[in-house]
């Protein structure tokens, strides 16, 4: 298999550019990222982050020809033979597949990520039943890869004003949860031509989850919430 | 040169379970604590644990933390401080309720209350039939954990530096510790981080083996930084070998699947767990059921083509319940192992998953030494907490769910315990000695200067292939030797290593090299402890000392770096308040 992938050191390069790597995946070569373990093995002058190998700690997102995915849970036999890897698009390129997610990050702690309720809490653990508890469902399994953040236009046109459909799935994700007792404030917060209405429903980031979550259909949620209080 | 310096009262190093524990108790308590981490929070590999957390609830049923107390010391294997688990045992329920007062996600039952699920080795009534005690999110349950302290942090306004790896512990000339240097991946500085007080939060250290459930990340870099400034490592050769990692992947299948009513098959399809642990079946300890595993393979009843794995079936659980408790499972099944567990078993494999030694330290995560016939004299100024900690909670074998209560327990108690620490202190630093650093500095310096030598993967290869080989679920004593000298001869590659890439910014070649640094003393700690404790307790199974032997070798490990130095000390079996468990015979 080919390998073509964008290498950039700030310390050295100019500009972005690629490099090509040659390499015949090994019997027990199953994902991409094991090919990109072994490349760093030959050149360990690339650049990209990992960790859990696993799907579940969100590091190794990237664009894998064109489409953003993680490393260590796509498969090289589903690649074609040559294989096309760059940054995340829209964020800072720190050096080769490494970004700067800070602006991610910003948006995703705007969103005050946590349960807020001022009550004094009770001794035991506050109740929730079953259907409440289901509302959580394909919201909090987020891993903030940043796979849809980075492949929605309207990020990349104002990541700093946009909360992102990541940060906007965890908006929704404490809206929803029958802790919560900020849900006003939380729509006052959102209600806003840029932090909650950029989203144009593209649906690039629903398509890229690798958790299979939907951000779009969370939006929408929130849309209907503020149509609600609105009547 | 000298180093730029930070000042703060506090410093964590790792943000994992127990480091963001930690760190909530002091943003909260309002003193000045800076996080390091070499990946973001949420990354760190508390974000991998699946099953749950342990904790006496009681909301299935009745259970107390004294069955809790009981099944954790047995599971130990008798090695466990006992004042240690009392402490974790009886606070078990307040941290899992915390947790769920800052806003995890945990499953529910119909009344309201958090779901807890059967686990390995946790019982009712001493012994008598399993007990359901693991309080989970789906099994998702450290994700979920680590996302809520993460986010809990958030609020709190700690602040992290994120992408900061720690190279080595500063020490005052009479112990005390004064902080750690660290180096910013994005820019390659280095810095000198001065505290009041330290805490190691850095989590274990499987990938000194080739086949393990750990992130990349779990190179023992705490283990190693305490080595290197002295400090002994306690146990280290107790290592548990999960039952179910993904044969041939070596990702983690929870015991949460067995817990929900899977078991697992030999290659008669026979549920062969029954042979080896008549009462708790497939939810015995881990070490008796990676062991009955491994024997199944060795005596020819494995499955597969070279007949080297056994098969986890949960299919007669039932699509509703699959997805509903085990979505991740079913998840990582179709990714890793090309089978559908709603229809298929999943292939499985004993892997190496957790590390029962670590630094010690006493119940309130200060880190303890033999110093001036006192062989648990405090470290001023140092805590350790979580799986690079040794309280000792786990001894010889963990539970499962019980890494998730010992993160929490620990990090909140240690946080607890440098709050104190810092204000009986005073104001004031302490002054830094002179040449605090060089050793980071030198370290680096050499690996930039280097032309020619090892080449930092091969080397990495290598311990990783040789600890797999020398030091697995059966331990055999020429395999140790030959394994000890191995790891020796290594420890003299590793000093060579050189790294071609140079540069300054976000430089992976130079955190690698670094972090072998910290891997090869864990190893060496490993293959030198397990060659000399000449008994089979826990996850230590020696093929030439069949037996446990209380007489010889109720005692812990610590393991020296200068010259692999060994000396023991006495088990805890007193513990807080109520009477001793002694050690009988483990039947499950």
């Amino acid at each position: 298999m080919k390998f073509r992938i964008q290498r950039f050191d700030p310390d050295r390069d100019a500009k972005p550019y690629f490099k090509e790597y040659d390499l015949e995946p090994g019997p027990s070569d199953r994902m991409l990222l094991d090919a990109l373990v072994r490349i760093k093995a030959m050149d360990d002058s690339l650049a990209l982050r990992r960790s859990c190998r696993e799907g579940v700690c969100g590091s190794d997102a990237m664009s894998i020809n064109g489409k953003n995915g993680l490393a260590c849970t796509t498969k090289l036999a589903d690649l074609p033979n040559v294989v096309t890897l760059r940054p995340l698009a829209g964020l800072p390129i720190i050096r080769d597949l490494v970004v700067d997610m800070t602006l991610f990050f910003q948006q995703y702690h705007s969103v005050k990520p946590y349960v807020i309720d001022d009550d004094p809490m009770p001794e035991r653990e506050r109740l929730q039943t079953p259907g409440e508890r289901e509302q959580l469902d394909g919201l909090y399994e987020c891993i903030l890869c940043a796979c849809c953040s980075t492949s929605c236009p309207s990020f990349w046109w104002n990541p700093d004003k946009f909360v992102g459909p990541a940060g906007l799935l965890q908006a929704y994700r404490f809206i929803a949860d029958s802790r919560d007792k900020a849900t006003n404030e939380r729509l006052d917060d959102l209600e806003d031509p840029y932090r909650l209405f950029r989203c144009h429903t593209i649906m690039n980031c629903v398509d890229v989850c690798p958790k299979g979550l939907n951000p779009t259909l969370a939006i929408g949620r929130i849309r209907e919430l503020l149509v609600k209080r609105a009547v | 040169m000298t180093l730029p310096v930070r000042k703060f009262d506090a410093v964590i190093v790792g943000a994992g379970g127990s480091g963001l524990r930690a760190a909530l108790e002091l943003s909260h308590s309002g003193l000045r604590v800076a996080v390091l981490t070499k990946v973001f929070p949420t990354r760190s590999h508390t974000v991998a644990a699946q099953g749950g957390i342990g904790a006496a609830l009681g909301n299935m049923g009745e259970d107390s933390w004294l069955w809790h107390m009981y099944d954790t010391i047995k599971g130990s294997d008798y090695l466990g401080d006992q004042d240690a688990i009392e402490f974790m045992c009886r606070m078990a329920p307040e941290v899992v309720i915390e947790l769920e007062h800052y806003g995890m996600p945990f499953d529910r039952n119909e009344n309201g209350t958090i779901y807890q699920r059967p686990f390995g080795g946790h019982s009712a009534n001493f012994g008598e039939k399993p007990v359901q005690r693991s309080s989970c999110a789906a099994d998702r349950t450290g994700h979920a954990m680590l996302h809520t302290l993460y986010q809990r942090n958030v609020q709190a306004k700690t602040q992290f530096f994120v992408e900061w790896m720690a190279l080595d512990l500063v020490r005052a000339p009479d112990g005390q510790v004064l902080g750690v240097t660290a180096l910013e991946m994005e820019t390659g500085d280095i810095v000198l981080f001065q505290a009041k007080a330290t805490l190691f939060a850095t989590g274990g250290a499987g990938r000194i083996f080739a086949s393990s459930t750990n992130a990349f990340i779990n190179t023992g870099d705490g283990l190693g930084m305490a080595a290197r400034a002295g400090l002994p490592l306690e146990d280290m050769e107790f290592w548990q070998f999960h039952p179910t990692g993904v044969a041939g992947a070596g990702v983690l299948i929870t015991e949460g699947v067995r817990g929900e009513g899977g078991y697992l098959l030999n290659k008669s399809g026979e549920r062969f767990m029954e042979r080896y642990a008549p009462t708790m079946k497939d939810l015995a300890s881990r070490d008796v059921v990676s062991r009955a595993m491994a024997t199944e393979i060795k005596e020819g009843r494995g499955v597969g083509e070279h007949a080297d794995h056994v098969l986890l079936k949960l299919d007669h659980l039932g699509l509703e319940t699959i997805e509903k408790r085990l979505p991740g499972i079913r998840e990582i099944a179709i990714k890793f192992a090309n089978v559908d567990p709603v229809k298929e078993p999943i292939p499985v494999v004993p892997t190496v998953h957790y590390q029962m030694g670590g630094i010690p330290t006493n119940f309130h995560g200060e880190v303890v030494t033999p110093m001036n016939g006192n062989l648990e004299a405090p470290v001023p100024g140092f805590y350790a907490a979580g799986e690079c900690g040794c309280a000792s909670i786990h001894g010889a074998n963990r539970l499962g769910t019980n890494s998730l209560t010992d993160l929490l327990v620990m990090g909140k108690s240690a946080g607890q315990a440098m709050i104190e620490f810092i204000r009986k202190g005073g104001i004031a630093h302490r002054e830094l000695p002179a040449g605090a650093g060089d050793l980071s500095l030198a370290r680096v310096a050499r690996l930039d200067g280097q032309a020619g030598g090892e080449d930092v993967h091969e080397v990495r290869s290598e311990i990783q292939r040789t600890m797999q080989a020398h030091c697995g679920v059966f331990r055999f004593p020429d395999l140790l030797q030959h394994g000890v000298d191995k790891i020796r001869a290594l420890s003299g590659r590793v000093a060579r290593t050189q790294i071609r890439d140079k540069s300054r910014v976000f430089n992976t070649a130079r955190v690698e090299a670094l972090e072998l640094d910290n891997l090869i003393e864990t190893a060496r700690a490993t293959m030198v402890s397990a060659l000399a404790r000449q008994e089979s307790r826990g996850a230590h199974d020696r093929s030439d000392f069949h037996k446990r032997d209380d007489v010889n070798w109720l005692k812990h490990t610590l393991w020296f770096r200068d010259g692999d130095r060994l000396e023991y000390k006495p088990v805890h079996l007193k513990p807080l308040t109520v009477e001793s468990f002694e050690p009988k015979a483990r039947v499950y």
